[in-house]
């Protein structure tokens, strides 16, 4: 049989002949088995080699994070300090104010994340589940935000906020409300598109029911519907947070300084300052020490939550 | 009653309506309205030019760079990350121990998953700046530094990373080195994604094959793959889509935002460029808006061609 073909290397010679079949007595063929344990060996190489090469990086970074500068640009590599430098934080945390990105990253996403999720599935619930003229109109208005290039409204959309602030400060650049708003509306396609096809499939037989017992629309939908949506809220939540976290041009477009006010950073604009300004002080460590903080809380949150972000992501892209 | 739906509608639809509305959709129109216009971004002068600056891209010499760039990364970023997740995928769920029960995954499958998907949540920005640190082109750099220790590397002549125009295979350099990264932060997402729907494939139809006499190979090239079409189909258009949209690493990661020497220009760094360094901004959402009839043209595309009956099971 032509086992061959795959993988490199792999098993030419003897372990090749006869395919591992399910013999009865369990006499799997010698050579098969030796095969298989080839096959095994190699696929633990190769997975081991991909391991290191996902995980080297993130751990070179944060022991970079804990050399003196000296240490960083004499030993590069090794990935043990001589001795712990924990004030290369402090000074991300102060000087290179990650602190304050932070902050301003947190309040942002709390609030963002909330309504985003509130108003999206609310869209998305009315669009699904009511017929009213104008309703493929709005769904597909949505759905066309999904495929344009955000390049595209840069200009018109900082100008846009650039004169709401004239008339109300609040909603104007470097304002953590405006950014909220904007992530909002940034995120509703996605949010909505993915909720719409969510609430289709809940049973209508529940909803008719509590109509009958008298409850009111929106009684209905906070307290049959959202409960019921609950998977789809926890897939399409791990998606926002993760994606507005992310979020770096956005920010570097809108929260530009105004009559020279702090900019309100958020940690990836943030980031990308840092790097072109540790660049100039080389004050690498210290970089690494802000890449690290803005890398470990992530990955601790997605560690302990891995089985729901794996879940909660793939089944954004399934639909 | 009738009146009652009307009200919980409007009420439910208004606010997130509006919003859209204002901050996504009106943006877009006015790009549009100004991709008409000789407009610079900063001064109130604008002149209508009508289809002018559309003529203007098809002579323009960043512009037909800045297509190919796209093109190298529409097919490889899909193509590379997708064969890399699908052998991942292979070698995790078929790599292990045969026994009665079957072809196994290899042993700690759960624990490699944990790690590959680890690119996946740090954000772009952060994959950015730390590959500039791995990139250095100096032996203070990770790549550069390891190869020097072991001697492929002189010390002298550092590989430049993104400092390096030189065409490799008829591409600039420094674009294959950032579809490195691409490959390297998308595969582990991928992996997981096909690893579920491999999993998902029920085990009669592998018990079947096994008695047929199939063996490991086989049953993954002829059983497993054919079954995968869907999500691969899926996972190829998501992939367009981040390939059409590299301009966080180009941003950040090479010097003056496309360089060196325009070797890594791609749509979105030229709109930026002709936007806020040059002041054209009528041109630039004249080029946003044929990238933008280009995207939507190419998800059609794909949807068209990777649509197939589907196998249900």
């Amino acid at each position: 049989m032509s086992t061959v073909t795959h993988t490199p290397g792999g098993q030419a010679g003897p372990g090749q002949a006869p395919p591992p079949g399910r013999t009865p007595g369990r006499r799997a063929a010698v050579g098969g088995r030796a095969g298989a344990k080839f096959f095994n060996g190699f696929s633990h190489l190769f997975l081991a080699v991909w391991a290191i090469m996902v995980v080297y990086p993130l751990l070179w970074v944060v022991m970079s994070a804990l050399k003196t500068d000296a240490e960083v640009i004499r030993k590069p590599l090794s990935l043990f300090p001589e001795r712990l430098q924990w004030d290369n934080f402090v000074r991300a945390w102060t000087e290179g104010h990650i602190g304050s990105f932070f902050l301003n990253t947190v309040l942002v996403l709390t609030g963002s994340v909330f309504l985003t999720m509130l108003l999206g599935s609310m869209a998305a619930y009315v669009l699904a589940r009511y017929d009213f003229p104008g309703n493929r109109l709005i769904y597909y208005m949505f759905l066309s935000g999904l495929t344009l290039p955000i390049y595209l409204a840069a200009v018109p959309l900082f100008k846009g906020v650039y004169n709401m602030g004239v008339t109300l400060p609040f909603l104007g650049p470097n304002k953590h409300l405006m950014l909220i708003l904007v992530y909002v509306a940034w995120s509703l396609a996605f949010t909505v598109f993915f909720m719409h096809s969510f609430f289709r499939t809940l049973p209508t037989a529940i909803a008719e029911a509590g109509m009958v017992d008298g409850a009111s629309h929106s009684r209905l939908f906070f307290s049959v519907m959202l409960p019921m949506a609950k998977p789809g809220l926890i897939s399409i939540g791990i998606f926002n947070v993760l994606g507005q976290w992310n979020q770096w041009y956005l920010p570097t477009l809108l929260m530009q300084s105004v009559a020279g006010e702090p900019k309100n950073q958020v940690i990836s604009q943030g980031l990308i300052e840092l790097s072109v300004n540790q660049g100039y002080q080389s004050d690498w460590s210290g970089l690494f020490a802000g890449v690290t903080m803005a890398m470990l809380p992530v990955l601790i949150v997605y560690i302990v939550f891995q089985r729901q972000v794996q879940s909660g992501l793939t089944a954004g892209v399934g639909k | 009653m009738r009146h009652g739906v009307a009200r919980f509608v409007t009420g439910f639809l208004a606010l997130p309506v509006g919003l859209y509305l204002f901050y996504v959709v009106w943006p877009f129109l006015q790009a549009a309205g100004y991709s008409l216009t000789d407009w610079g971004g900063y001064s109130d002068r604008q002149q209508f030019v009508g289809l002018e600056n559309y003529l203007r891209l098809f002579t323009d010499e960043l512009i037909r760079k800045a297509f190919w760039h796209n093109v190298f990364f529409l097919v490889t970023v899909p193509l590379c990350t997708i064969a890399l997740a699908l052998f991942l995928a292979f070698l995790l769920n078929v790599g292990g121990r045969e026994d009665k029960a079957g072809i196994r995954g290899v042993f700690g499958s759960g624990l490699y998953k944990v790690i590959f998907f680890f690119p996946q949540v740090l954000s772009l920005v952060v994959i950015a700046v730390m590959w500039q640190q791995i990139y250095r082109a100096d032996g203070q750099g990770l790549v550069n530094g390891v190869l020097m220790k072991i001697g492929l590397v002189a010390e002298d002549d550092p590989i430049t990373f993104m400092y390096d125009p030189e065409p490799f295979l008829g591409v600039p350099a420094v674009l294959w080195w950032l579809l490195l990264i691409a490959v390297w932060s998308g595969a582990g997402f991928y992996m997981v994604l096909f690893s579920a729907a491999m999993q998902s494939i029920p085990k009669d139809i592998y018990e079947a094959a096994i008695l047929d006499g199939a063996g490991r190979f086989h049953t993954f090239f002829r059983i497993t793959l054919p079954l995968l079409r869907d999500t691969v189909s899926v996972a190829w258009v998501y992939l367009g889509f981040i390939a059409l949209d590299m301009f966080a690493l180009v941003y950040i990661m090479t010097p003056s935002q496309g360089g060196p020497n325009h070797a890594s220009e791609i749509f979105a760094s030229v709109i930026h460029f002709n936007a806020f360094q040059k002041g054209q901004f009528g041109y630039a959402c004249a080029i946003a808006v044929a990238l933008a009839i280009f995207t939507i043209l190419l998800a059609a595309f794909q949807l068209k061609i990777t649509r197939r009956e589907r196998i249900e099971y």
